[in-house]
């Protein structure tokens, strides 16, 4: 016998409530979410921007503090995604609260879409407040808003699906940071933020150019300033493979159980 | 399949089972044997108690009804629907109160009873969520950090977000582990207004009075093998052992010869005569006995009854090498209990302590 229950083709009900936990979360912790990264772009635009930005002078015919504006605000998106997705799903992991994810109504997608939602979400956030906060310090344009808009929010949700799957890999605090510290700040570093790879020497142009972060960073200032240093629709195809690469692995984390289930 | 054994299945009359497990097994990639080929139906509005030694695979059966381990062998269903296949369904009708104290601690009572029931997909409720947390006293506690509350409350909240979806079927694990005696008594009560409530009750302890406190029915399991099922009155009445001690005014070298038809022995140096027999046998056996001590003219100034605990039965059960008295099935039972159970209950469980 089956009695009458009632239940969701898909749970929009789960979705919003794992999505408004993670909010409230972000809502508690708004002073190390949001002024942190504030202060530290703050202190790039005095340091690179101003300080040594003066000495440079332009860059493809644009001035070199609103030049690292694009990368500044990819900078923190990445770091940002990575931490809130990653920890997001660490913590009930930590704490033992998974138990009631995984015995809940719920599917793999609506899961990683909340989870991941709300990490992107918050990101997206504080990437508009740095190009607000940014906007105080510098001239900035914005050649294609449109695109612009596309490019944060697929690279905030790209840079959570990687950090839930960090987080779901992690088995300590100590790897849930590994990743972004010793890959993906080094590889962002060297991937444009404070230069066009047209200023590098050929090889280390060319070596450059197997740095994913480039064509990130690049899509992204095209929008900007309408250059950038690969075309944009190789720009957009390198960053939706990785995000395709990254749902893939979510898809096969959720198919093995793999470090969520017995 | 073995044979189970009698009391696990249930005879056409009886309503459909809430839960029916079959062939259930769990394998850890690691090559441990959790689970082995476990059948169980639970009853619809029944407080089942899964009894074992720690170790013996009662949270693995749990976390694989309910979704956080995948079994390796046989089908649940709950309510008819197979956790795996129809996991939605199956799984709306579960709450489930982990053993551990599992809480977000900077989130307050309120909120998280408010995303468990979002969580299992229904649409907020907040005169059924203050009733739940009204039942459990926790209406005063709902707007503080949970992190503040004492672990008794914890509980209560872990209670409250496992009824927050309104389940049919409460598992509990372990509710009581760790917990004072007066927290206990709380549980209980507790559990059993939830009974009175229609909700289906399934919970796991290692102590034996516990389930012999709460139970309609108790499963035994040891070495992920469900080695027994019974109603609680059944299992006391095939399993229990009756005692009768007389103390006599004068004592007895031996026991004389026109007292042989009874199951006799002399304790404390003659001065009492104590007489064990199965509960279920021999209703009348103690006023022959009585009435031939009088033939015999042996008196006595006093007498005690004592009727085994459930405990005595368990530990009867995984220690004596020999067919328990009056079990249907005895053979797979001899079987699965073996010693290595035996020391784990005297070294690990604090009921034994307990025994007279």
């Amino acid at each position: 016998m089956s009695a009458p229950v009632q239940t969701l083709k898909f749970n929009y009900h789960a979705i919003f409530a794992i999505f408004r936990f993670e909010m409230t979360r972000f809502a508690r912790t708004l002073w190390q979410s949001l002024v942190t990264p504030v202060i530290t772009t703050v202190l790039y635009f005095v340091v690179f921007g101003a300080a040594i930005g003066a000495r440079v002078g332009d860059i493809g015919g644009v001035q070199y503090g609103a030049f690292i504006v694009p990368g500044l605000i990819m900078l923190s998106l990445f770091t940002e995604s990575l931490n809130n997705a990653s920890f997001g799903i660490y913590m009930p992991k930590f704490t033992g609260t998974i138990y009631e994810i995984l015995s809940a109504p719920v599917s793999a997608f609506e899961i990683v879409f909340a989870y991941v939602g709300a990490a992107a979400t918050k990101s997206v956030l504080l990437g508009l407040v740095i190009l607000a906060t940014a906007n105080l310090f510098v001239d900035i344009q914005i050649e294609h808003p449109v695109w612009m808009a596309g490019f944060l929010v697929l690279v905030a949700m790209t840079f959570s699906v990687f950090g839930f799957i960090i987080g779901i890999w992690a088995k300590g605090f100590e790897e849930l940071q590994f990743i972004p510290m010793l890959i993906i700040t080094p590889l962002t570093f060297l991937g444009g933020v404070f230069y066009s790879i047209d200023m590098l020497p050929d090889g280390w142009r060319t070596a450059s150019l197997f740095n994913p972060i480039v064509y990130i960073i690049s899509g992204f200032r095209w929008s900007f300033y309408g250059t950038g240093d690969v075309s944009i629709g190789i720009s957009l195809a390198a960053t939706l493979g990785f995000l395709l690469l990254c749902i893939a692995l979510v898809w096969l984390i959720f198919r093995t159980g793999y470090r969520l289930k017995s | 399949m073995p044979a189970l054994p009698s009391g696990a299945k249930l005879s056409p009359m009886t309503p459909p089972p809430v839960i029916s497990i079959a062939g259930l097994g769990k394998t850890y990639a690691s090559g441990l044997v959790a689970l082995q080929d476990v059948d169980l139906e639970i009853r619809r509005g029944e407080i089942f108690a899964l009894l074992g030694p720690n170790g013996a695979g009662k949270t693995t059966l749990i976390s694989t009804v309910c979704g956080m381990a995948t079994p390796t062998a046989g089908t649940v269903q709950v309510n008819g629907h197979d956790i795996r296949r129809d996991y939605r369904a199956a799984r709306a009708q579960i709450g489930l109160v982990p053993q551990e104290l599992y809480t977000d601690m900077f989130e307050t009572p309120w909120d998280t009873v408010r995303f468990s029931r979002g969580l299992f997909g229904l649409p907020p409720n907040a005169a059924y969520l203050e009733q739940v947390l009204r039942d459990l006293s926790l209406w005063n506690k709902r707007k503080d950090m949970i992190m503040t509350l004492s672990g008794g409350m914890k509980r209560r909240v872990l209670i409250a977000k496992a009824l927050a979806h309104e389940p049919q079927v409460l598992f509990l694990d372990e509710p009581t582990a760790g917990v004072d005696v007066e927290l206990r008594r709380d549980m209980w009560a507790q559990v059993r207004r939830l009974r009175d409530s229609g909700v289906t009750v399934i919970l796991t302890t290692h102590y034996i009075d516990e389930a012999e406190e709460m139970a309609d029915r108790i499963g035994v399991i040891n070495k992920g093998r469900l080695i027994l099922v019974e109603t609680k009155a059944e299992l006391m009445k095939k399993l229990g052992k009756k005692q009768l001690t007389l103390h006599l005014l004068e004592p007895l070298a031996m026991i004389p010869a026109g007292l042989n038809e009874w199951a006799l022995t002399l304790r404390s140096d003659g001065c009492d005569l104590e007489y064990t027999f199965d509960a279920s046998h021999e209703q009348t056996a103690i006023p022959a006995l009585l009435q031939r001590l009088g033939e015999l003219g042996i008196g006595f100034k006093d007498l005690t009854t004592r009727q085994s605990s459930l405990e005595e039965i368990f530990v009867s059960l995984v220690r004596e090498p020999g067919d328990p008295p009056g079990l249907s099935s005895s053979g797979s039972i001899r079987h699965a209990i073996q010693s290595p159970v035996q020391s784990s209950i005297q070294s690990g469980d604090r009921s034994v302590d307990k025994r007279p």
